[in-house]
């Protein structure tokens, strides 16, 4: 019964796209033209000073009330929180100790034997063989590198975290399906906002409130880690077939059993989904937090780097991808598991429970008296932190003027000019300039630059979007190329795949590891660091992209007489555009929330702000300069996905 | 059309059906758009096509009226967008009418409150879905017993009657087996025994083989007739192919743009279409499978005593054969034996033919 409805909205569209194409050219003109106003009144060039808007004394005095009067209840929240998590520190890390000083005794934390013999099984389980040995080795490689403690720090933080926020996101998920209004208005834009908003910003606020502890680490993890959570549980209860809910109407249902055992159990490939992304988020996040007392991994690394040690800062960072690996691979094929496992006969249902309980108890037990058990005796642990030394030192010997020459060119050529052109961009051609490109967005765009202007963070505001815009071209002149490789040869494309899967897998604050040895800190290791993060989705969009236009299509050209030239140029790549600059938006938003890491290697712009905030716990700076990078983030993704939108409306391709 | 056809005999006609109305609804509308209820408050539950364009509203379901009798098929047929699944909905209140009465079992169902309707569908109505709408998460057996596990069955009680529902649709051996891993014929008689599961008096199937290949659908076609035999439910069934439609009903009800066009007994259709609109759609039927022996005869000559004798319900294709082959024509006999016409190979071939229907 949806008859003609949209026809005249989508005549209207095409009116609009009709004067887009004047209102771009002309949005140009007037953007040099401001620029040549700037002479005369500079304040159209540089924001002036007197009209910033003290937003971020606002904050500060918020938080300092909030510190002031609350204080009680975040030592409770402290408090409550706590708990859980030293349990789980003890048990995975530490070690109960019972009593005071001397006389203390100390029960044994898990037996890092039977630990990583559950992990096996797990993979086992749920992966058969491939994934067993994966676990497996993996956890062994923590406890022979000496990194066990650490590692099961960085663990526990994440046990404790994933499940609060899997329940939280769901609720919230729910809430947002069942009122759309408030979705639309508060819950929507406040996940796009945390969404976009780097992963620094959440620490200081959580520093102020909590101090430097392992709470604050979890809270601004698990703040940072929840929005997927609630965009998994829209998505998918969404997804659920109307008629799934007839049924469960059908049925006599009542309104709690359709949602807790209708909707929800059938939305459970989108959840699953969903906890994967939070797992993932949250060991992304808890390595950053290791700077406000999160500890574990993360802290090995930041120490590392900070005293240069290539050897130790490798390793760590290594010990992070294995877990992080783990956990991504176990995860998701728990998601894809359907059915129950198999149930043995004699132990009843729960027979892979008790199994994995008594290896448990059983290694610990025996910790008791084979010292081994507990901890892997310093005699057989082993190293590669020389041989990381040894290859960097001999890259650098025998190649330090190829990669000097290159960064040089690079600094000199390519992101010097670039960013004295973002540098000098007046700020007013440019709010109008992108109001005009948005068209329809115009009012939330020209909010969102206006905000950006009035803070008084114009200039680092620009700088970050230089450094983006960079690493963007950059990925995207490397990973477009590569994905269409990927999408025209099977053979490249199954090489392809596991490498992107890879780097998607690993936390973002691992990339700087490596670049940093080789090209020391600066804009040059900053753009490689974000490249590397930031290409994955401009391969894999566009090799999916690619794949996915319709085999009749291809026929249909092939038919006509296309050269195999002609059919990629003319229907391929057309019908895959779209897909293809959803690659590019993400690769945008992912570049935005690296360059702000990279404020750790020494960059000049909003990443910096908030790294200096962070030092001097000056809450109010640190959340503006947030709210700046969110309200990019923001711009760019809108612009991106209407302009999207329209050609797939114009192609009726949606 | 001066209806012909007017002997006692004929059952399958609503007027004289003397079974009791089980499901019956009257001037029923649904309206989709804001202020629609009220929109047909001020006009007395009427309004032109021209109003509700004018007013910015869609109709779905327009002024339907009718019932449905104890144990009878009863087929919605019209094409997409012609409001028929709209309207079983509203039948199951799925969709809240904007307008009209609505009774099961002589009981107002329109009045019946969130909990008494959630009693009514769990003890009184089952659904069959285009789409199966079976629950991913869960196996056939649990999928089946689902709807006596909401209302508190102990486990064993709803798991043996899930196992009697699911040997009925000849899915025994599959009970552990995943939606997934089924074949969509196989999808649908897991939602037919689901269905049938809390032994509903009315029975809903919106387009339950739509989804299906056609020789899958033909099967469940005649699979349905068998467990109709045996259950004898009152069946809603709604569809888009008319010979679907000529193959399961008793009466078909005919539906356009939201309005009913015409309910009656396939032949009725064939032979009184009310508008054009039915009489394209019957057109390419083949009409020795819909008429009956009835409907083709002529006045008996004198010597029809001594022809052979066939039915006048008989469809004309389960003798035209045998006619084409006799030497003589064919006496139509009543439910009492009494002859009442008879019927000549030559009738039949044009019929058979395409042509036009000589005059009785």
């Amino acid at each position: 019964m949806t008859i003609e409805t949209a026809d005249p909205r989508a005549a209207r569209r095409t009116n609009f796209a009709g004067l887009g194409r004047w209102v771009v050219p002309a949005a140009l003109i007037l953007c040099a033209a401001l620029w040549f106003a700037g002479t005369l009144w500079p304040g159209l060039v540089q924001y002036p000073d007197p009209a910033v808007i003290p937003f971020s004394n606002a904050v500060s005095g918020v938080m300092a009330w909030l510190k002031a009067h609350f204080t009680p209840v975040t030592r409770g929240i402290a408090a409550v929180i706590d708990m859980p998590l030293r349990f789980a520190f003890n048990l995975l890390s530490k070690g109960f100790k019972i009593g005071n000083g001397a006389e203390a005794t100390v029960l044994p934390r898990l037996s890092w034997v039977g630990v990583t013999l559950v992990m096996g099984m797990l993979g086992w389980i749920y992966g058969g063989a491939r994934l067993a040995l994966l676990c497996g080795i993996s956890f062994l490689a923590l406890a022979l590198f000496g990194l066990w403690e650490d590692a099961m720090l960085t663990l526990a933080l994440i046990i404790i975290c994933v499940p609060i926020c899997v329940v939280t996101g769901l609720l919230l998920g729910i809430l947002a399906y069942r009122m759309p209004v408030l979705n639309r208005w508060v819950i929507a834009p406040a996940l796009d906002v945390m969404q976009t908003m780097p992963t620094f910003a959440y620490l200081i606020p959580m520093l102020l409130l909590f101090g430097a502890s392992p709470v604050s680490a979890l809270l601004a993890t698990g703040l940072f880690a929840t929005p997927p959570m609630v965009r998994a549980t829209l998505l998918g209860l969404a997804k659920v077939p109307a008629e799934i809910g007839d049924f469960a109407d059908m049925a006599g249902c009542t309104a709690r059993q359709k949602l807790w055992r209708v909707m929800v159990p059938s939305a459970k490939t989108s959840l699953m989904m969903g906890v994967n992304q939070v797992i993932m988020l949250a060991l992304n996040m808890v390595i950053i937090s290791s700077m406000i007392g999160g500890g574990g991994l993360g802290y090995d690394v930041l120490l590392a780097l900070r005293a240069l040690k290539v050897g130790q800062a490798m390793e760590a960072g290594l010990a992070i991808v294995l877990i992080a690996i783990v956990l991504d691979r176990l995860s998701q094929a728990i998601a894809r598991r359907n059915q129950t496992p198999a149930q043995r006969p004699g132990l009843g249902r729960h027979a892979n429970l008790w199994i994995a309980l008594a290896l448990l108890a059983g290694t610990t037990l025996v910790g008791l008296g084979v010292p081994g058990f507990v901890k892997l005796p310093a005699s057989a642990t082993l190293t590669t932190a020389p041989y990381w030394k040894a290859g960097l030192d001999w890259v650098i010997l025998n190649w330090f003027d190829g990669i000097e020459a290159g960064r040089v060119f690079l600094l000199l050529y390519f992101l010097n000019p670039l960013r004295s052109t973002f540098e000098a961009l007046p700020w007013a051609g440019v709010l109008i300039a992108l109001a005009a490109l948005g068209w329809r967005l115009c009012l939330l765009v020209a909010v969102l630059v206006g905000f950006c202007a009035s803070t008084g963070l114009w200039v680092p505001a620009m700088q970050t979007l230089y450094l983006c815009g960079a690493s963007v071209v950059v990925a995207c002149v490397l990973g477009i190329p590569i994905g269409l490789a990927a999408a025209r040869s099977d053979r490249v494309e199954a090489w392809v795949l596991p490498i992107i899967d890879g780097l998607q897998t690993i936390p973002s604050f691992c990339f700087i590891i490596p670049v940093v040895m080789l090209f020391r800190v600066g804009d040059v290791t900053a753009l490689m660091a974000t490249v590397a993060f930031a290409i994955v989705p401009s391969i894999r969009y566009t090799n999916y992209g690619v794949r996915q236009v319709p085999t009749e299509l291809i026929e249909a050209g092939r038919v006509s007489g296309c050269t195999p030239r002609q059919l990629f140029r003319h229907v391929q790549l057309p019908v895959a555009l779209p897909e293809i600059l959803l690659g590019i938006n993400q690769t945008i938003l992912l570049a935005l929330s690296m360059i702000i890491i990279c404020a750790m290697i020494g960059t000049r712009d909003l990443g910096q702000e908030i790294f200096k905030a962070l030092a001097k716990a000056d809450s109010g700076r640190g959340i503006v300069a947030g709210l700046v990078i969110a309200f990019i983030g923001i711009t760019a993704d809108r612009l991106m996905t209407a302009w999207v939108r329209s050609m797939q409306d114009k192609r009726g391709m949606r | 059309m001066p209806d012909t056809v007017s002997e006692p005999d004929r059952t399958a006609s609503g007027a004289e059906d003397p079974r009791p109305k089980k499901l019956e609804c009257r001037n029923l509308w649904k309206v989709f758009g804001p202020g629609a209820s009220q929109f047909l408050k001020e006009r007395g539950g009427r309004a032109s096509p021209e109003d509700l364009v004018k007013a910015h509203l869609i109709a779905a379901v327009r002024d339907v009226t009718l019932d449905v009798r104890e144990g009878e098929i009863f087929i919605v047929m019209g094409l997409s967008g012609s409001g028929k699944s709209t309207l079983v909905r509203c039948l199951s209140r799925l969709i809240e009418p904007t307008a009209g009465a609505l009774d099961l079992d002589g009981r107002d169902l329109l009045a019946a409150s969130e909990a008494e309707l959630i009693e009514i569908r769990r003890h009184k109505m089952g659904m069959v879905f285009q789409h199966f709408a079976l629950l991913p998460h869960l196996n056939v057996l649990d999928n089946v017993a689902f709807p006596l596990f909401i209302q508190g069955v102990p486990e064993a009680q709803r798991e043996a009657e899930a196992l009697a529902f699911i040997d009925l649709v000849c899915l025994k051996g599959r009970e552990r087996h995943f939606p997934a891993q089924l074949s969509g014929g196989q999808q649908q008689r897991v939602g037919i025994a689901r269905s049938l599961a809390v032994k509903p008096e009315v029975w809903f199937l919106d387009e339950p083989y739509s989804a299906l290949d056609p020789l899958i659908r033909r099967e469940m076609q005649n699979e349905l007739l068998r467990l109709q035999s045996v259950l004898k439910k009152t069946i809603v069934f709604i569809t888009h192919d008319f010979d679907e439609a000529i193959r399961l009903a008793d009466r078909i009800a005919i539906m356009k743009d939201g309005v009913l066009v015409q309910v009656g007994t396939a032949e009725e259709l064939v032979n009184h279409p009310a508008t054009d609109y039915v009489a394209e759609f019957t057109k390419d039927v083949n009409r020795a499978k819909v008429l009956s022996a009835r409907s083709l005869m002529r006045p008996a000559s004198p010597a029809a005593q001594g022809y052979e004798r066939i039915s006048a319900s008989a469809r004309i294709d389960s003798f035209s054969a045998r006619i084409v082959d006799a030497a003589q024509p064919f006496a139509v006999v009543d439910r009492r034996g009494a002859v009442i016409g008879e019927i000549t190979a030559a009738a039949v071939i044009d019929l058979l033919a395409g042509k036009e229907r000589p005059a009785p």
